[in-house]
C-alpha cells in the first residue's frame, strides 16, 4: 500500500468497557490485537496492577467476566487456571486478561474488577 | 558494618549482570534478596520457562540464565545476603548507611536498586479475620513442622507446597485440603497421592471450597468455607495454612524518599540515578520514557549505572573505559592467565 494511503487506514478498534470494584464505568477504544489487560494499562484505568507485563506469572489482572461473554472469550491459556489459584478471590467466572485478546468478536465486552488484585 | 562501594539490592538478572559490571571495573559489591535463593523472578517464576530474547542465546530457562549470570560473577567473589530485606536507610557524610531486617548494617556510597517489582511475599488469605491469628495459628510457611502433631490442620491450595504439606503432615496430624476447583496444579505423582490418603480416610479434600471466615477469640477455633453456590461448611481447626503463592511488593523502598510512579522509580538514562544522589534504579523497577521491562534492558541499565557508581566510590580517579577483550586490568580482575 502507498505511504499515503497507510496514513488514512486506521487501526481497527473495538469498545470494551470496564467495571470497578465501587460500580465505576470506563469504556474506551481498545485496538484489535492488544489484550484486554494491556486496554486497561494503556487508558490508566485503575484495577488492574499487571505486575509481570503479561507474562502470565503473578495474578494481578484478574477480571470477572458474566457468562454472557464469559462464553465468547478466547479459551483459557494452559496454567491460566493455575495462576488464577492464586488471585485474589478467584470464582468460576475469573480470567487473567493478560490472555484475552482484543478481536471484533469482543466488540462490547463487559469485565468487572476485583475489589485489589493482592 | 560492612563497608562496600555499592549495594544491590536484587539477585535477579539485572542485578547480577550490574555486579559483574562492577567488578569488571574494580568496584565492590555486596547483594541482598529476600528470596532464599539467587535469581530473583527468573528462578522464582519460570525457572523452566524457555526465554527467546537474551541477545546471543536462542533459548535458555530463567534457572540456565541465572546459573550462567552467577558462573559469571564468580571471580569477583562478591557476597550474597539472601532472606533478608532492605529495611531503613539515611545518609551520613556523603555515604547511605542501609539496614536490613536481620539486623545487618552496610555503609556504601551507592545503592543499586534492582528490585524488579518488588520483594516476593506469601499472598494472604482475603478474610479480615484472619489477622489477628497470622504468625500464630495461620501460617504461610512452615518453620517447625513438629507443632502441629496431632493436631487439626486445615490447608488451603492447589500447589505442590499445598499437596506436599497435606501429605506429609497427614502422618500426624488430622488435615483438611481445601481447594478452589477440581483440578489441582501439583506434581501429578503428589495428586495421585493425594487420591490414595483420601480413599484411605487418612485425610479429608474438599474441592470448590473457598475460605469465608475464621472463628475463635483468642486461640482458633474453626475455619469456615464457602462454595460459589453459596453453601458453607465449618471445620474445626487448631491451624490454618495458606498455599497461595507469592506476591511482588515494594515494600520499605518506599519511604526511602524517592520518586516512585506507579510502583516504578522515574530516572535518568545518563547513568540510572534517582533523584537521590548515588541512589540507582535499573530493571523492571525503573522507569523513563521509552522503557521496556526486558532483561536485555536491564543488562544495559546496569553496566550504565556501575559507571554511575564509580564517581562516587574513587572521587578521586577518573574512570578509563576498557574492552574485555583487550583490558590487562579486566583479564586480571577476572583471574584470566595468558
Amino acid at each position: 500500500m502507498p505511504y499515503f494511503f497507510l496514513c488514512l487506514y486506521k487501526f481497527p478498534m473495538v469498545k470494551i468497557k470496564y467495571i470497578e470494584h465501587n460500580s465505576k464505568e470506563h469504556e474506551v477504544d481498545v485496538a484489535n490485537g492488544l489484550s484486554v489487560m494491556e486496554g486497561a494499562v494503556q487508558n490508566d484505568i485503575p484495577g488492574i496492577d499487571a505486575d509481570c507485563g503479561g507474562g502470565m506469572a503473578c495474578a494481578t489482572c484478574h477480571v470477572y467476566v458474566k457468562e454472557d461473554w464469559f462464553n465468547k472469550l478466547p479459551e483459557k491459556s494452559e496454567g491460566e487456571d493455575d495462576m488464577l489459584d492464586q488471585a485474589y478471590k478467584p470464582n468460576s467466572s475469573s480470567r487473567l486478561s493478560c490472555q484475552i485478546t482484543v478481536s471484533d468478536k469482543l466488540d462490547g465486552l463487559v469485565v468487572h474488577l476485583p475489589e485489589k488484585q493482592v | 558494618m560492612i563497608d562496600t562501594d555499592v549495594l544491590i539490592v536484587g539477585a535477579g538478572p539485572t542485578g547480577l549482570f550490574c555486579a559483574h559490571q562492577l567488578g569488571i571495573i574494580g568496584l565492590k559489591c555486596e547483594i541482598v534478596d529476600n528470596l532464599d535463593k539467587i535469581g530473583g523472578q527468573c528462578i522464582e517464576l519460570y525457572p523452566d520457562k524457555p526465554i527467546y530474547d537474551i541477545p546471543a542465546i536462542p533459548e535458555c530457562t530463567g534457572e540456565k540464565l541465572t546459573n550462567n549470570l552467577i558462573e559469571q560473577i564468580k571471580p569477583f567473589n562478591f557476597n550474597f545476603h539472601l532472606s533478608d530485606r532492605v529495611q531503613e536507610m539515611k545518609n551520613e557524610n556523603e555515604k547511605w548507611i542501609v539496614k536490613t531486617l536481620k539486623g545487618k548494617e552496610f555503609l556504601t556510597p551507592n545503592i543499586v536498586i534492582a528490585g524488579g517489582v518488588g520483594s516476593f511475599e506469601p499472598r494472604k488469605f482475603p478474610t479480615k479475620n484472619c489477622e489477628k491469628f497470622e504468625g500464630k495459628s495461620i501460617l504461610y510457611s512452615i518453620k517447625d513442622k513438629s507443632i502441629f502433631k496431632n493436631k487439626r490442620v486445615v490447608i488451603f491450595g492447589g500447589g505442590d507446597s499445598a499437596l506436599d504439606w497435606a501429605i506429609e503432615l497427614s502422618n500426624n496430624s488430622k488435615i483438611s485440603l481445601v481447594h478452589r476447583r477440581d483440578e489441582f496444579r501439583g506434581a501429578p505423582a503428589s495428586v495421585e497421592r493425594l487420591k490414595e490418603l483420601q480413599n484411605e480416610k487418612k485425610l479429608d479434600v474438599f474441592t470448590g471450597y473457598s475460605i469465608k471466615d475464621v472463628i475463635g477469640n483468642s486461640s482458633l477455633e474453626s475455619v469456615e468455607i464457602k462454595n460459589e453456590e453459596g453453601q458453607s461448611k465449618k471445620i474445626n481447626a487448631d491451624y490454618v495454612l495458606g498455599f497461595f503463592g507469592l506476591i511482588m511488593q515494594l515494600g520499605p523502598i518506599l519511604d526511602w524518599g524517592l520518586n516512585v510512579d506507579k510502583k516504578t522509580i522515574p530516572v535518568n538514562t545518563e547513568n540510572f540515578e534517582t533523584n537521590k544522589k548515588g541512589i540507582f534504579a535499573i530493571g523492571d523497577i525503573c522507569y523513563y520514557p521509552g522503557k521496556l521491562k526486558l532483561i536485555l534492558s536491564g543488562f544495559h541499565e546496569g553496566a550504565l549505572a556501575a559507571r554511575g557508581c564509580f564517581k562516587y566510590a574513587r572521587p578521586d580517579e577518573k574512570y578509563r573505559f576498557e574492552f574485555t577483550t583487550s583490558s590487562k586490568n579486566v583479564k586480571e580482575l577476572l583471574g584470566i592467565k595468558e
